[in-house]
C-alpha cells in the first residue's frame, strides 16, 4: 500500500466573531502534490478558513497541521513553508517585476545566488523578459496574476494557498493559470485553491463545497455529480447553496 | 539582517521613486524653513496709531513727534473727536490711540506732571502688552528730554533721580527673533517628517493588501519594524543636516556647540518619532485615520514644546503634561548645543529620558504590531 503524506490536517477548526460562527468545525485532509478546491458562495466562510491555514487568523478551537507545523503555536514555521497569493493583487506597483522578485526571495532568505537563478528562470518562464525591468504597475491583470503565483512559489513552499487566483483575468490567460498549477502539483507542490468559476472546479482532483461556515461536501467532482445526479459542477453548487 | 537589508532598499526604491513624496521630504521643510523664520516673530512693528491731540501746543507736538519717530509706530491723520478715534479702533484701522488733554502743556510746566490717554487693542493680549512697554519707553524718553530743556527747573526743584535698568542679553544678544526661532522650528521639521513618513507607510501597505502578503512570510516582527523605519531615520537626519545648512548660511544662527552632540540627540529623538508613528499605524486602517491622529499629536507636541510659548508661563498641570512631550527636549536641546554651547553632560537629562521614552515607545509599538489577527 501506497504510504500517503497529508500535507494539510484540519479538524474541528472553528473561528467565531463574538455571536457569529464565520469557520464551523471543518475537517479535512489534504495530501501531498493534490489540487484542492475549496468551494462556496460569497461569504461561506473561505477565506476565513484560509487564513487560520496560513497563520494570520488565530482559530477559536479545533486543531489543523500545514506542512506538517501546527497552526496555533507553530504559525511563524508554517509560514516557511507555504506560499500564498491573495484576492487582491499583493505585489508591489510601483517596484519592477525583477526588484518583486527579489524583495520576496530576500524575506524568505534565499541568498543572492539563488535568487538570481531563480529571478532569470521565472521571467523566461512567464515570457517577461522585455517586462522584467518594467514597474509591475504598467502589466495588464493577466500577466500580474501569474507573475503572484510566481512569486508565491519562489521559496518551493509545500502547499501554496490561492484565494480566487482568476478573478477577473480572460479565458486564455485562465487557461494558462491553469496550466501553471497543473505543473507546479506536478512537482510535488500541493495547491489549495478557492475559485468562484465551477469549470475550474471541474479541474481539481478533490472539492469541498463550504455552506454557511461548514463543509457540506467534500469529493473529488465527478463523484459529486454522481451522488447528486447532476451534469456539471455548477448544478452541484446551486443544489447545495441553495439546500 | 540580510532579511532587513532588503526590506531597506525597498523602502528607499520606492520612496525616490514617488515624484508626489520626493518634494514633501525635501523642498517642503526647506520653504517651510525659509518662510516660517522670517514670519514667526514676537517683534511688532508697524502699530497703527491713531491721534487725539485736544492740546495742540509745541510741547504735545514734541510728544506726537516722538512716536512719528519711533520705527515701531505708524502715525495715522489726527482725530478730532474721542469719538472718531474709538471708531476708527473698532473698525480695525488704529490699534492705538494716544488722547492729549487740553491743558496738557500748561499742567506739565505747572505741575510738574500731566495725564494722558492711552487706549490700546488688546485682542491680542501678548501684543498689547508689548505695545504697553513701548508706549511706556516713548514716554519716558519725552519726560527725560523735556527735563534737559528746562535747565531752571532743575536748580528749582530737587534733582531727578532715574534709576534706569540697562539689561543684558546673554546667548542672543542682539534679541534677534530668528535666532531663537530657527533652531525651533527646525525641530518641528524633523518631527513632522519623522512622524508622518512612519505612521502613513506602514497603514499604506495595510490598504494596499501588500502588508498581508508580508504578513504570510516568515519574517520577524523586528526585522520588518527595523527595516520600515530605518529609511526614515535617515531622512530625518538628511532634513536636519539641509536645516543646519539654511539655518547657519541663511539665518546666520550660531553654531556654538558641537555637532556631534547635536546628531546624537537627533538620532535618539528620531527613534521617539518614528515609534509614534509605527504606534499611530498599528491602531489604524487607513491612511486617513492615520494622518488625523499623527496629525492630533504633532499639534498637542509643538504647541506644547516651549517652541513659540514658553513652558513656564502655562498653567502647572500643563507643565507637568510637557514632561511627557518629546519635542520639548529636542527644542530644549537644540537651542542649548546651538545658542549656548552646551556639551553632552549639559544636555545628559534630556537625552536620558528621549531614551527611556525611545525604549517604551518602540516596545509598545513592536508588542502591538501583530502578523496575527
Amino acid at each position: 500500500m501506497k504510504h500517503i503524506e497529508w500535507v494539510i490536517e484540519v479538524s474541528g477548526l472553528t473561528k467565531t466573531f463574538g455571536d457569529f460562527t464565520a469557520v464551523d468545525a471543518i475537517s479535512f485532509k489534504v495530501q501531498k502534490g493534490e489540487i484542492f478546491g475549496f468551494l462556496g458562495a460569497n461569504g461561506a466562510g473561505k477565506t476565513t478558513a484560509m487564513k487560520m491555514l496560513i497563520g494570520i487568523s488565530v482559530p477559536t478551537s479545533g486543531a489543523a497541521r500545514v506542512a506538517g507545523y501546527d497552526v496555533f503555536t507553530e504559525s511563524e514555521k508554517v509560514k516557511k513553508h507555504i506560499g500564498y497569493m491573495s484576492q487582491r493583487f499583493a505585489l508591489y506597483d510601483d517596484l519592477t517585476v525583477k526588484e518583486n522578485i527579489a524583495f520576496f526571495g530576500g524575506i524568505y532568505g534565499l541568498g543572492k545566488d539563488r535568487i538570481q537563478k531563480k529571478s532569470k528562470q521565472l521571467i523566461e518562464e512567464l515570457g517577461m523578459e522585455s517586462e522584467a525591468n518594467s514597474l509591475v504597475r504598467s502589466l495588464p491583470l493577466g500577466w500580474k496574476q501569474k507573475l503572484a503565483f510566481s512569486v508565491a512559489l519562489l521559496h518551493d513552499p509545500k502547499v501554496v494557498f490561492l484565494d480566487e487566483p482568476t478573478g477577473g483575468v480572460d479565458p486564455i490567460t485562465r487557461r494558462q493559470f491553469w496550466e501553471m498549477i497543473y505543473k507546479a502539483a506536478h512537482l510535488g507542490t500541493t495547491v489549495f485553491v478557492t475559485t468562484h468559476y465551477m469549470d475550474e472546479a471541474e479541474y481539481c482532483d478533490r472539492v469541498s463545497m463550504m455552506v454557511n461556515g461548514a463543509i457540506e461536501a467534500l469529493d473529488a467532482p465527478h463523484r459529486l455529480k454522481e451522488k447528486f445526479g447532476v451534469e456539471s459542477m455548477n448544478e452541484v453548487f446551486l443544489k447545495l447553496a441553495r439546500a | 539582517m540580510k532579511t532587513v537589508f532588503y526590506i531597506v532598499r525597498k523602502e528607499f526604491k520606492q520612496i525616490f521613486r514617488n515624484r508626489g513624496m520626493l518634494p514633501i521630504i525635501f523642498v517642503m521643510p526647506m520653504i517651510q524653513l525659509l518662510v516660517l523664520s522670517n514670519a514667526a516673530t514676537y517683534e511688532i512693528k508697524n502699530i497703527t496709531l491713531g491721534v487725539v491731540d485736544h492740546d495742540r501746543t509745541s510741547t504735545s507736538r514734541a510728544l506726537v513727534n516722538h512716536f512719528a519717530a519711533s520705527s515701531y509706530f505708524k502715525l495715522q491723520p489726527h482725530f478730532e473727536a474721542t469719538n472718531a478715534a474709538q471708531t476708527a479702533m473698532q473698525e480695525g484701522n488704529v490699534s492705538v490711540v494716544l488722547e492729549i488733554p487740553r491743558n496738557f502743556e500748561r499742567a506739565i510746566g505747572k505741575e510738574q506732571q500731566a495725564a494722558l490717554g492711552v487706549t490700546i487693542d488688546a485682542i491680542d493680549g501678548a501684543a498689547a502688552g508689548v505695545e504697553q512697554v513701548y508706549i511706556t519707553q516713548i514716554i519716558q524718553r519725552f519726560d527725560r528730554d523735556l527735563q534737559r530743556n528746562t535747565p531752571w527747573k532743575l536748580s528749582t526743584l530737587k534733582p531727578v533721580e532715574t534709576i534706569e535698568t540697562i539689561p543684558l542679553f546673554w546667548y542672543n544678544e542682539t534679541l534677534n527673533y530668528k535666532t531663537f526661532m530657527v533652531p525651533g522650528i527646525l525641530v518641528l521639521l524633523v518631527t513632522m517628517i519623522g512622524l508622518f513618513l512612519s505612521g502613513m507607510n506602514i497603514v499604506r501597505e495595510k490598504e494596499l493588501g501588500t502588508l498581508e502578503q508580508i504578513n504570510v512570510t516568515p519574517i520577524k516582527k523586528s526585522q520588518f519594524i527595523v527595516g520600515k523605519l530605518f529609511p526614515f531615520w535617515i531622512l530625518g537626519l538628511v532634513v536636519l543636516s539641509i536645516g543646519l545648512i539654511i539655518a547657519r548660511w541663511v539665518f546666520q544662527v550660531p553654531i556654538l556647540g558641537s555637532l556631534l552632540t547635536l546628531y546624537l540627540f537627533t538620532t535618539i529623538y528620531l527613534l521617539v518619532v518614528l515609534g509614534i508613528g509605527l504606534l499611530i499605524s498599528n491602531f489604524t486602517e487607513t491612511q486617513q485615520q492615520a494622518m488625523f491622529i499623527a496629525w492630533f499629536f504633532a499639534v498637542v507636541f509643538i504647541l506644547m514644546s516651549g517652541l513659540f510659548t514658553p513652558i513656564e508661563s502655562m498653567p502647572q498641570w500643563a507643565q507637568y503634561l510637557t514632561y511627557l512631550n518629546p519635542v520639548k527636549y529636542f527644542v530644549e536641546v537644540m537651542r542649548m548645543v546651538l545658542l549656548k554651547g552646551a556639551s553632552m553632560v549639559d544636555i545628559l537629562p534630556q537625552l536620558g529620558k528621549t531614551f527611556a521614552y525611545a525604549v517604551v515607545v518602540n516596545g509598545l509599538a513592536t508588542w502591538s504590531y501583530r502578523k496575527t489577527q
